[in-house]
């Protein structure tokens, strides 16, 4: 027998098929089907943590998913150390490792327990009030202390070696919670055909029927209906039946999040599979079958390991075969606490008595435990609990007070009632409402396409829950779209129907008492706290909330909201309803990030964006660079070389002989149609009607509001056809802001636009021998200086495959680009490179790309502007068409601000000494010794070393700059004062010479 | 473009360029799907207004389909409808469609992307079970039969989806994200099948 | 995530498809070259910002490319009704919208308790439309 606790022949496990677990290094022998919980309590063991605020010591409150108590670490290896797993929820399986949590140096002895013997200091708002002064102290030293001591389990240091899927999935019906209300749904709707998708939290359907004794479902004892009922619909092909799946979050439109454990219940998890998986169903109806949680009672010191809720010790006897104590306890105010007694009875173990705060319970139950001779206390309370790390008695009052008696036990079961599971309902934006006569909230409007079925209805037998899930079932099929339903009929029946119930606190717990009577175990908030915040002047129950965090803990007080809205509306003299209910949200329980980040990680947490020309790079040494989500080559060092030796020669390179560039990331748009002159007018400040096909212009777009949004070279490849290059970052912006101009403001235009940046691989050929290194690979297009000048583009063949040749310059030497299919452009760039080698040409990347341009005062948009730029102030007015009556950004560049005097200016700035460079960004001043605040007059844009130059090199925007030339300004930095020459922009070549040189 | 690709070797006297694919040589297969790059074709992006589209469908020799979410194949060509003036056309062959566009005198526009795109078949009964890992369409053959095609999202990217058969999928995105394409269609490929 | 109906697809797709573009039914002069500065900051700064209703361009960007129009009720995040670029704007009396379907219930359009009104003959071509 797995553990002393386990009784022979109760519960549904095999005895033979032991598992062994360790926990806090002791080792233990459970049973295959046990969650760690069930198999602690089969080894007597109820200590399993300390509490978050005061480090109480805590044992296992529940069976289920609503567990604030027992939360654990399991630990695989060293990366694979989970915390905060509920022991509740945790299967068992051979080899599992767990150890306590928030607890030094051990569980039975833990140091931060002195904080419950201080615990008069640490009422709710403590901390608001108390760490206030010195302010500073809040960040270095209050918040760090308090967190270390406060706390739940500690994060894995290593990176998560699991993978995590997603799946989005579409059904007709989704049904969530897998008791017998969900699975009766379920196959009501799954026999109309329509798809249907079943989910629970559980790793077997059944819920309720777990621990209920006496039903009986279509014939079938309850629990063996609900294990052929699973199987029925997971052979059904219109059926997806998803055990150990949370559905977590409910959202707009019937959009549903569902996670689904694959793995944390495997001993051996096969490679393959993934450790989580989320679902992200959209479904045309949703039912929910999502139940109800037991609550606790509320009294002294009711935290203590042995104390729990009636229907879990039910559990663990009645499906895992395991009591919870040899000598128990039960104290309710509800009959179901009646049902766990009769059980454990009729177990054989020891019922020490039942109390009962009700002044004259009846019914079945009671009279079937007086007919087992077990004692019953009436119109008394528990008003205490005995015992520190296990409780040992409970204290029993008269509920009107009176004389004391204690009763040994070694387990309390208690019970006040049920809470109805509207936390989905809730997310749904589905309003509740609060049933005066149950004393619960229940729900009421509803916001979407679904319907509540069974326990979370409020429906409270087991007969009316089928019933009403069969017709919810049908009825959603048919709203989804089933053709022919074929009715399902199931006969139930039960033995036992369920009255009573309380809420708030119970005797030994009231105003006039300092007691610890939880009410939120999670977050350590007790009776007394939730008092305390409504005297301090909390009316709202979203305010009390807040204050005590009462219900903010993990398990989002799914035990506690109830009982803390009572005692918050009493203390208030108020109905329940008028202080209202928090708000329900997502997630219903903790979702681990990995599965909300499921494929998204490494290689796949972004797209990584290469070119054709990529391997060719790689295969040379490149060192690159991010732009975007595009891996650039930022230069080619050679032995030996750091980055700036690298970009020197390559910049020389291209200057003495020739350099190729992949350019291939520009963005890149074909305009085709009658009228894309016209369009091109419109969307861009340059003329284009007379542009010549085969010849190319510089173009400048600006935003409505006049500012420049990009540029790039634009080659007329028909009349009716232009080839337009966009800034790489830009490209797929400006083809929206293309598209959103054609189809709303010029629709009439007869145009079409395709992105082709993909299309064409991109190779720049760059430097006085340019020209020798593609003539000979070309077909069919004469490059001499008469045919081709400088900005044309032609078509024809390179290497045997297509190109479109343009003849452009981003250096200011002679220079082509070469357009080929992408997936010729790295031999086409191989070929190139053969023939460039015979003229020392090298390969070169961005930073010699940047260096060259900045040379000849090419500016880059992005960069040397920032989205305030105006074609004037970039120097750029040449490039606007005087004549246009139209185009966008036309209006915008002529509003006053954007053509007031001293606007900032791209200007050249040389350094005093050629030697310094400027950091890119730094701040321009016109006299560095005025008084703080200096006035910053401009900053530095582009900044490099140029070898061709000889000296430094650098833009900057500055107020006026235009105005200022051949001026000194400053350059503060922190180390000294760097006097600049205001200059104009082009340092090398300043007639363009080279062009064709 | 296989064809077109072989007689361009041809026309240039052994110094012709040789084509490279991002993805060849990858392939993931499962005993549920797998997932191999599509063969090299050409494709055209095709625009036009309705009054244009019996003339193209003639000389395409296939019609253009005119409803959303449709296609139209025939022989080696498929026409997908992507808006309602926009069309994908895709010929595996490899023919010259931009030639047989020329031909027509309606108002449109074809710009060849026949190395824009690249194409990623998935096939096998966990396919649709695969592309729902990154995509949020309903893939049941109720809501995507046979032919159906759309443009959509796929984890981070844009693709075009196309249905050819119960079990087969064609995924096309542009080149540059068909690395992130493919790793995580055999990512998800694993996951499908376990 | 929401299903948005596009007007062009005729169908619900979902919102990750979808770009958002904007107030609509602003219309962009044809002569805004000659705007005073008065009627160029209403064109182009001044948006209503409602609490309510919101007549907003978005473009199906990961479907069929097309912009289009849609009315959408900001407090909710309903999508009232959509329509195609170039539509008059719908008139959509405020209990109209009140008596709807639920906020974030998904049913198709043609249970909308809106009229959608027809399309004139010649869709207005100006402005962001």
């Amino acid at each position: 027998m797995a553990g002393t606790y386990r009784i022979a022949g109760k519960g549904r496990l095999t005895p033979a098929r032991t598992a062994r677990f360790s926990f806090d290094d002791q080792s233990f022998t459970g049973i295959e089907g046990d969650t760690l919980a069930s198999a602690l309590l089969a080894n007597g063991v109820h200590l399993v943590g300390r509490s978050f605020k005061y480090h109480r010591p805590r044992g296992i409150l529940s069976a289920g998913a609503e567990e604030p108590n027992a939360l654990v670490s399991i630990e695989r290896d060293a990366a694979r150390k989970t915390p905060n797993v509920r022991a509740t929820v945790q299967e068992l399986y051979d080899g599992l490792t767990a150890k306590s949590q928030n607890r030094w140096p051990s569980l039975s002895f833990d140091v931060g327990a002195l904080n419950d013997l201080a615990s008069p200091m640490f009422s709710a708002g403590f901390y608001y009030k108390t760490f206030m002064w010195p302010k500073a102290a809040w960040k270095s030293f209050y918040e760090p202390n308090i967190r270390a001591a406060a706390g739940l389990g500690v994060a894995p240091d290593q990176p998560d070696p699991d993978h995590y899927a997603s799946r989005f999935a579409h059904c007709e019906v989704l049904v969530l919670g897998g008791g017998a209300a969900g699975l009766a749904a379920a196959l009501a709707a799954a026999e109309s055909g329509v798809r249907v998708i079943i989910c629970d939290e559980q790793a077997e359907f059944g819920g309720a029927l777990r621990f209920e004794t006496g039903t009986k479902i279509d014939g079938q004892e309850g629990w063996a209906w609900a294990q052929a009922t699973a199987a029925r619909l997971a052979a059904m092909d219109n059926v997806r039946v998803l055990p150990r799946t949370t559905a977590f979050g409910y959202y707009a439109q019937n959009f549903v999040g569902l996670v689904e454990r694959v793995t944390e219940h495997l001993a051996n998890p096969g490679q393959d599979l993934p450790r989580e998986r989320l679902w992200q169903v959209r479904a045309k109806r949703v039912i929910l079958a999502t139940g109800a949680i037991e609550r606790h009672m509320v009294f002294a010191d009711n935290d203590r390991p042995g104390v729990m809720l009636a229907s879990a010790a039910r559990t663990y006897l009645n499906h895992y075969g395991v009591t919870v104590g040899k000598n128990v306890g039960v104290y309710t105010a509800n009959d179901s606490a009646y049902a766990a007694a009769i059980d454990l009875k009729k177990a054989g173990v020891e019922v020490a008595a039942i109390v009962d705060l009700r002044d004259n319970p009846t019914g079945p139950v009671v009279d079937e435990a007086r007919a087992l001779g077990i004692e019953i206390n009436h119109g008394r309370a528990v008003v205490k609990a005995r015992g520190k790390l296990r409780v040992s008695s409970m204290v029993v009052q008269p509920k009107n007070g009176g004389a004391e008696r204690t009763i040994p036990v070694d387990a309390i079961l208690m019970s006040s009632g049920w809470t109805p599971s509207v936390h989905l309902f809730s997310q749904s934006r589905g309003k509740v409402a609060f049933d005066d006569a149950t004393k619960r909230f229940l729900p009421g409007k509803y916001a979407q396409d679904c319907v509540s079925v069974g326990a979370s209805n409020g429906t409270d037998t087991l007969e009316a829950s089928i019933a009403e899930a069969l017709s919810a079932g049908e009825k959603a099929a048919k709203d989804a779209g089933a053709k022919a339903a074929k009715a399902v009929k199931l006969n139930a029946e039960t033995s036992e129907g369920w009255t009573g119930g309380m809420l708030g606190a119970g005797p030994g717990a009231g105003a006039d008492t300092t007691v610890k009577a939880f009410v939120d175990f999670q977050n350590d908030v007790t009776a007394k706290d939730i008092r305390l915040a409504v005297r301090e002047g909390m009316r709202s129950i979203e305010h009390v909330k807040r204050f005590t965090t009462n219900g903010m803990a993990t398990d989002q007080g799914k035990t506690s909201n109830m009982h803390g809205l009572a005692i918050a509306a009493e203390t208030l003299g108020k109905e329940i309803p008028e202080v209202g209910l928090t708000t329900f949200r997502a997630p219903y329980t903790p979702v681990t990030f990995g599965s909300i980040v499921n494929h998204a990680r490494g290689p796949l947490f972004d797209p990584t964006r290469k070119t054709p020309t990529h391997p060719w790079a790689e295969a040379h040494g490149a060192v690159f660079e991010d732009v975007g989500q595009w891996k650039r080559a930022w230069y080619f060092p050679k032995a030996g070389e750091d980055m700036h030796a690298a970009v020197n020669r390559e910049c020389a390179t291209v200057r003495d002989t020739a350099g190729l560039f992949d350019a291939s990331t520009l963005g890149k748009i074909e305009v085709v149609g009658p009228d894309a002159a016209k369009f091109m007018e419109l969307l861009y400040t340059n003329p284009w009607e007379k542009l010549e096909p085969g010849r190319c212009r510089y173009g400048i777009m600006l935003r409505e509001d006049g500012f420049i949004y990009d540029d790039g070279v634009v080659g007329r490849l028909a009349a009716d056809r232009f080839h337009v290059t966009t800034t790489t970052g830009g490209a797929a912006r400006v083809m929206n802001h293309m598209e959103d101009y054609l189809q709303t403001e010029f629709p009439e235009l007869k145009v079409w636009l395709t992105s082709i940046s993909e299309q064409w691989a991109v190779i720049a050929v760059q430097g006085p021998n340019s020209r020798k290194i593609i003539e000979p690979l070309l077909e069919g297009i004469d490059i001499s200086d008469a045919a081709m000048p400088h900005m044309s583009v032609r078509e024809g063949k390179i290497c045997g495959v297509p190109t479109r040749l343009f003849r452009m310059s981003f250096t200011g030497d002679r220079g082509f680009e070469v357009n080929v299919p992408a997936d010729y452009g790295q031999a086409v760039w191989e070929a190139l490179w053969a023939e460039g080698q015979k003229h020392g040409a090298c390969a070169y990347g961005t930073e010699a790309m940047h260096v060259l341009r900045a040379e000849k005062g090419y500016i880059i948009v992005g960069q040397d502007t920032d989205g305030t730029v105006t074609t004037n102030d970039a120097g750029l007015d040449w490039a606007v068409g005087k004549k246009k009556a139209d185009f966008v950004g036309i209006r915008g560049m002529t509003r006053p601000d954007l053509v007031a005097k001293g606007r900032k200016q791209l200007v050249g700035l040389k350094t005093r000494d050629p030697k310094v460079v400027l950091e890119e960004g730094a701040q321009v001043v016109a006299d560095p010794n005025q008084p703080v605040p200096v006035k910053m007059i401009g900053h530095v844009t582009s900044s490099y070393w140029s070898e061709n130059c000889g000296r430094s090199i650098a833009f900057g925007l500055v107020a006026g700059g235009r105005d200022l030339m051949g001026t000194t300004l400053y350059v503060p930095m922190p180390d000294s004062v760097i006097e600049v020459e205001v200059t104009n922009m082009v340092f090398f070549d300043e007639k363009g010479e080279r062009l064709n040189g | 473009m296989a064809k077109a690709a072989q007689r361009a070797v041809a026309s240039a006297a052994g110094n012709t360029a040789k084509r490279v694919g991002p993805l060849d040589g990858r392939a993931k297969r499962t005993a549920m799907v797998s997932v191999e790059p599509a063969p090299p074709a050409t494709r055209i992006s095709l625009r036009a207004g309705k009054d244009a589209v019996p003339a193209l469908s003639k000389a395409l020799g296939l019609a253009l389909p005119d409803r959303p979410k449709t296609s139209a194949s025939k022989g080696s060509r498929t026409a997908l409808w992507l808006g309602p003036d926009e069309w994908l056309v895709i010929d595996q062959a490899g023919h010259d469609m931009l030639a047989d566009c020329a031909k027509v005198k309606a108002l449109h526009s074809a710009v060849d992307i026949s190395h824009r795109n690249i194409g990623i078949v998935v096939s096998g009964a966990a396919a649709a079970d695969t592309i729902n890992a990154g995509c949020p369409q309903d893939l049941s053959l109720a809501a995507f039969p046979v032919g159906a095609s759309t443009r959509t999202v796929f984890g981070k990217i844009e693709i075009v989806l196309l249905r050819t058969a119960e079990e087969t999928f064609r995924v096309e995105c542009w080149r540059s994200f068909s690395c992130y394409a493919f790793t995580f269609l055999a990512e998800a490929a694993r996951d499908a099948a376990a | 995530m929401l299903l948005i109906r596009c007007p062009y697809c005729e169908e619900e797709r979902p919102e990750l498809e979808f770009r958002n573009a904007g107030e609509a039914h602003i219309a962009r002069s044809t002569d805004i070259a000659s705007q005073s500065d008065e009627d160029f900051e209403k064109f182009f700064f001044i948006r209503s910002n409602p609490k309510g209703l919101i007549y907003e361009r978005w473009r199906h960007i990961h479907g069929c490319g097309r912009f289009f129009n849609a009315a959408r009720d900001t407090v909710s995040d309903k999508f009232v009704l959509t329509y195609k670029a170039g539509e008059p704007k719908p008139d959509i009396s405020r209990a109209a919208n009140d008596s709807g379907p639920a906020a974030w219930a998904n049913r198709p359009p043609d249970q909308l308790n809106v009229k959608k009104p027809a399309a004139r003959r010649a869709p207005s071509k100006k402005g962001k439309a």
